[in-house]
């Protein structure tokens, strides 16, 4: 089978730099070919990125509670740049304060999100996710 | 006794220097006006001529190796896929082999596009794409394009190599094509030098037969690379040195030309502050930049442009010229030579504009990002904060009354604060305009250019003055 490729990093002005070794470690070995554009990133750093290395899918973590704002139009630049339909996962803490999570998922679905996770989400639940998504299992 | 003979086929003026072998030593240097028009050959013989005029005793020439920057340099297009990422990496690939890239573009060819390539006066063009394993259509729908449109000069392949195979089969019999690894094999991070050593290997092979250059080649060993490829070379070798010579760590190298200004930097460019973050694509150890609108003639009326009049004030007292109508003057007749006072200062204050702009665009910056966690900092480019040594050359430099003045340009000022120019570096000047020598030298005896460099750049009586009076102008 022909890797996956996935396109990881934390958006925004987010330095949290430790969760996102620990998603590039797992991910890697989950078996995906994991291209990992670090903290500070972004959306046209995602998106390049995604461009260069033909990815089946972009992961966007935040963890400082901007996210809302900083993943904000992300899916249509992505069409705008010709990734039609590229997997958009996003992950952490990804709102302001203690949200209802039902609501704030529903708002990042709208946003063009395929799969959003709240805090304290398993690595091996996106892992799941991303192998039902792509096709592999 | 035995020596080398180095030539430079400059724009302006052919140049020759020869190395004493066994001393280490230059014997003399001499120059005249190129001949390219004609045959480069008559103003090679020239500058020959007063060369040996110079020298007594007996002369055993061991070897003559050129370089060439006659007839514009090598010309150059740069083709990628998002600009940010393998077409800036192809310009740098271009730029870092000695050429001037004329162009450069991006994503899927339009008609427009390969036409604008097809009548363009580039000798070569750089042909890049995807990650190893990454986007294929681009490179591989640009391949066709450039092969349908009949595209004569070389084209060097260096892009994702899942497309190699396929690129051949597209090329092969239609296009004169050479296929190396890719610039960008992995996102971010660049491999310029199989690109480079290609580029250059095409450039000895072919550039060299163009117009006026086909008789020097019975008479030379090689013209190896082009000029700026030599200088590069020879920073690269002074500042890493050799498996048995210590060089003097990073440097950079600034060159102001009538045409152009060039920068090269040696040095990895990593953060020199903690709690920095970087940002974007990797920077190549040896990093070379020209400034195609900065230069004392041809280019003098974009000096004028890109420093407006704000500024020439901070080099200059504006009042007493009427800056346009210098300028002008430049750039109407570029073969003129400042000799009155006044023209000497302005002449001067030009170059410190250029030394300015060059090394600010050519630096990195730093921008602060104001987060929850408190002020963090991302750096693009290199930090040249602590860069130990900046070398001036160049006309306008080497002949300057006051070299250092010109270099102080180079500075980190409150100006720009995002800057990362160099804040306090010892500078040195290349006063016997050896540089492109020494490149050369490197290819033959990479040891001897390391000591001769030493010698004659880092040790030498003027440059000695120079950082001893660090902090005063001579």
């Amino acid at each position: 089978m022909e890797k996956k490729t996935l396109v990881l990093g934390v958006i925004g002005s987010d330095v949290h730099a430790v969760g996102n070794k620990i998603l590039d470690y797992s991910l890697t070995n989950a078996g995906f070919n994991v291209v990992n554009i670090g903290v500070l990133s972004p959306q046209e750093d995602f998106i390049n990125a995604a461009i260069e290395t033909n990815a089946d899918a972009i992961l966007v973590s935040s963890l400082y509670g901007h996210g809302e704002i900083d993943c904000r139009g992300m899916r249509e630049k992505c069409d705008e740049a010709g990734l039609k339909d590229i997997l958009l996962y996003v992950g952490g803490n990804i709102v302001v304060g203690k949200q209802d999570w039902e609501e704030v998922e529903a708002r990042f679905k709208a946003m063009g999100f395929d799969r959003v996770y709240p805090p304290g989400t398993s690595v091996d639940t996106a892992i799941r996710d991303l192998k039902e998504d792509l096709g592999l299992e | 006794m035995n020596c080398y003979i180095f030539i430079d086929f400059g724009s302006t003026y052919t140049k020759v220097t020869l190395v004493d072998k066994d001393k280490e030593e230059i014997v003399a240097t001499a120059k005249s006006y190129t001949t390219v028009q004609t045959d480069v050959m008559i103003g090679y013989q020239k500058a020959l001529e007063e060369l040996f005029s110079k020298v007594e005793g007996e002369v055993n020439i061991v070897k003559k190796l050129a370089c060439s920057s006659a007839a514009g340099g090598l010309k150059m297009i740069a083709i990628g896929l998002v600009p940010e990422l393998t077409a800036e990496a192809a310009k740098r690939a271009a730029l870092g082999a000695g050429a001037r890239v004329i162009n450069t573009y991006s994503h899927f060819l339009n008609k427009g596009e390969v036409l604008e390539i097809k009548n363009s006066i580039a000798d070569m063009i750089l042909l890049a794409g995807g990650t190893d394993g990454g986007n294929t259509e681009c490179i591989l729908h640009n391949a066709r394009m450039l092969a349908e449109y009949g595209i004569s000069v070389p084209i060097v392949v260096a892009g994702n190599k899942s497309c190699n195979d396929e690129i051949a089969e597209i090329f092969d019999g239609r296009v004169e094509y050479y296929i190396t690894e890719n610039v960008m094999p992995t996102l971010n991070n660049i491999n310029v030098e199989p690109a480079r050593e290609t580029i250059r290997s095409i450039f000895m092979r072919k550039i060299v037969h163009a117009r006026g250059m086909k008789n020097i080649e019975k008479e030379i060993s090689g013209i190896l690379m082009p000029t700026p490829a030599a200088v590069l070379k020879a920073a690269e070798t002074l500042a890493l040195g050799t498996k048995n010579e210590d060089g003097i760590g990073d440097l950079a190298v600034v060159d102001i030309g009538g045409a152009t200004t060039d920068v090269h930097s040696i040095g990895e460019g990593a953060p020199s502050k903690p709690g920095v973050f970087l940002r974007g694509l990797e920077e190549p150890l040896a990093k070379r930049t020209v400034e195609g609108d900065l230069g004392m003639r041809y280019s003098s009326i974009s000096v004028y442009e890109a420093a407006g009049k704000r500024m020439m004030k901070k080099y200059l007292n504006i009042e007493e010229y009427d800056l346009e109508a210098e300028f002008r003057k430049r750039y109407e007749n570029t073969s003129f030579v400042a000799e009155d006072e006044k023209d000497i200062v302005f002449d001067e204050a030009m170059a410190k504009v250029c030394a300015d702009i060059s090394m600010k665009r050519h630096a990195g910056v730093v921008e602060a990002i104001y987060s929850p966690l408190g002020t963090m900092y991302s750096q693009t480019g290199k930090d040249l904060m602590e860069l130990p040594y900046v070398i001036g050359t160049g006309g306008v430099i080497v002949n300057s009354r006051n070299p250092k003045a010109i270099l102080e340009a180079t500075k980190f000022t409150m100006d720009d604060p995002t800057s990362l120019k160099p804040r306090n570096p010892k500078f040195l000047i290349d006063k016997r305009y050896i540089l492109s020598a020494m490149g050369l030298l490197s290819t033959l005896d990479a040891d001897m250019a390391v000591r001769m460099l030493k010698k004659y750049i880092v040790k030498c009586e003027d440059n000695h003055l120079l950082v001893k009076n660090q902090g005063k102008c001579l």
